[in-house]
């Protein structure tokens, strides 16, 4: 049996082209990167988590398998250790406005404790990030992808005033605990937490230690992103985990969940390469941002957003059985190169294969028949309507 | 009967001028939930070392070889079928496909269950 493997890696941190394989070595034959271990290593370990080379850290990718692990996160609660993404905390006098230079979000209306999507841009208008930002007073909280974070750093030490201060908060783990019954399990370690709304955060108290925590995630479904001390992240994890209803889940089902929400994953599915217009992130830039520009790139993208943009990020449902992965080819139906595909796999909950990509605007409609191809076949697709799978987010009202 | 391993984790029981082809358990945990499998037809010729079949988990897709060189005598469908077959029973019901011995000094360089095991130990 051969070790090829064609699927990318598993989260929205790693970059592209880093070797994944879901056997322990990790991509064979690679240098060997220096990795860094997470406040949780130990814990993972000791409960069977597989460890693989991720975003410069051992993460782990499975406990006892993705498919079980993903069912799990979709009907009871799954616990995901993210504590290779960089939290930041970027403060100083006109923060907002600073940030609006770097993104084309809304940061100096943006209300207290309400988390905002939002996206660090290059001066054409590409990617070079995607991130939550919560303003805190006068601060603003930022979470940006793992491999990513030091990049993103210095991007905003070259790129904000000197009275604004990045500062990168390494001592604070980041846990995230998703799925339908997250609310009640949280709710008797941090009672107050189920008050919260979809896209709200507030701090809590734990045990003297203090916790930010937002309900929000990268799976489609309710739940909470928990940033704690590192040093107290393990007695949180083992507490949580003291309820049958949750359970640890590695890398493999966090990207299989995110995939069938819809969700892009950056250093695949966006990049330099791609624009908020093109993937479809122009919820992301609010009506006031859109009259002023003011953000990097903002002439393509506002003609982007009048003209439309010349690709456009889409589902794909695909026929067969068999997985079509990241850098399959897009295909009309002359065979001529329209699109790739940038994230692909087994979706579990539909127990099909699914994928996500770009193809050329005149194409995206939902319903249009592609071809894709990989490895010299043909697999018959439509473009389909995302997620996949519904998402079930606690907003206010509706519970 | 004889059993013998492949470095790259097919296994190969010999019976006679047939022999049956599949994967070893340590190479289907290492690649988790099997989702996909394509097995040859019947009467395919492969070379010793030819990609034969297709196995895809939820993460990753490998080529099974063909350990030796004949041609195909039958291709396991209750895999194609039912791919978690492969995790279930690995060296058992989950084997891919059975293969006519042309040549049986191929088999000779393969390992045997005993140094196939404390092989894998190494990895």
């Amino acid at each position: 049996m051969s070790r090829e493997v064609h699927s990318g890696p598993t989260d929205a941190t790693q970059a592209r082209g880093t070797p994944y394989s879901g056997d322990p070595d990790g991509g064979e034959g690679a240098a060997p990167p220096r990795l860094d271990k997470l406040p949780l290593d130990s814990w993972h370990r000791a409960r069977g988590g597989r460890m693989v080379p991720f975003a410069g850290y051992e993460m782990p990718v499975q406990y006892e398998g993705i498919i079980a692990e993903h069912l799990w996160t979709r009907e009871n609660a799954g616990l995901f250790d993210v504590s290779h993404m960089g939290q930041l905390l970027v403060h100083g006098r006109g923060a907002d406005g600073a940030l609006e230079k770097l993104m084309p979000g809304d940061f100096i209306a943006a209300p207290d404790m309400k988390p905002k999507y939002s996206l660090l841009l290059d001066e054409d208008g590409g990617i070079i990030d995607d991130l939550m930002a919560t303003r805190r007073g006068e601060d603003f909280y930022v979470v940006v992808n793992g491999a990513t974070k030091f990049g993103d750093i210095q991007v905003m030490e070259n790129r904000l005033p000197g009275e604004v201060v990045v500062d990168y908060m390494k001592e604070q783990a980041l846990l995230a605990l998703q799925g339908p019954r997250a609310a009640e399990v949280l709710e008797t370690i941090v009672p107050g937490v189920a008050e919260l709304s979809f896209m709200e955060a507030r701090p809590f108290d734990w045990r003297g230690q203090s916790l930010w925590i937002s309900r929000s995630g990268y799976t489609g479904e309710d739940g909470f992103e928990i940033s704690v001390p590192a040093s107290a992240a393990a007695e949180l994890a083992d507490e949580i985990t003291a309820n049958e209803l949750a359970k640890p889940i590695g890398l493999g089902a966090r990207d299989s969940l995110r995939l069938e929400a819809g969700l892009p994953l950056y250093g695949h599915d966006l990049d330099l390469k791609t624009t908020p217009v093109m993937a479809g992130l122009t919820f992301a830039i609010n009506k006031r941002r859109r009259a002023e520009g003011g953000f990097p790139g903002a002439i393509r993208i506002l003609a982007e957003l009048e003209n439309g943009p010349p690709q456009k990020r889409v589902g794909f449902d695909v026929e067969g059985r068999q997985p079509v992965r990241e850098g399959a080819l897009v295909l009309d139906g002359e065979g001529n190169e329209v699109g790739k595909i940038t994230s692909g796999g087994f979706s579990p909950s539909l127990q099909r294969p699914i994928a996500m990509g770009y193809v050329a605007a005149g194409l995206a409609e939902v319903g249009t028949g592609l071809k894709l191809e990989q490895r010299g076949k043909l697999f018959d697709a439509r473009v389909a309507a995302m997620p996949f799978v519904p998402h079930r987010y606690h907003r206010k009202g509706a519970a | 009967m004889s059993l013998y391993f492949t470095k790259e984790h097919e296994w190969i029981r010999v019976d006679g001028n047939s022999a049956t082809v599949g994967i070893t358990d340590h190479a289907q945990e290492a690649l988790g939930d099997i989702v996909f499998v394509e097995v040859p037809s019947p009467g395919r010729e492969f070379k010793k070392g030819e990609e034969a079949a297709v196995v895809e988990s939820v993460k990753a897709a490998s080529d099974v070889y063909s350990p030796i060189s004949g041609s195909v005598i039958e291709g396991n469908q209750a895999i194609a079928d039912d791919p978690a077959l492969v995790n279930r029973d690995p060296e058992g019901e989950g084997w891919f496909f059975k293969i006519e011995v042309k040549n049986a000094s191929e088999l000779d360089g393969l390992m045997d269950d005993n140094a196939y095991r404390e092989w894998v130990k190494t990895l």
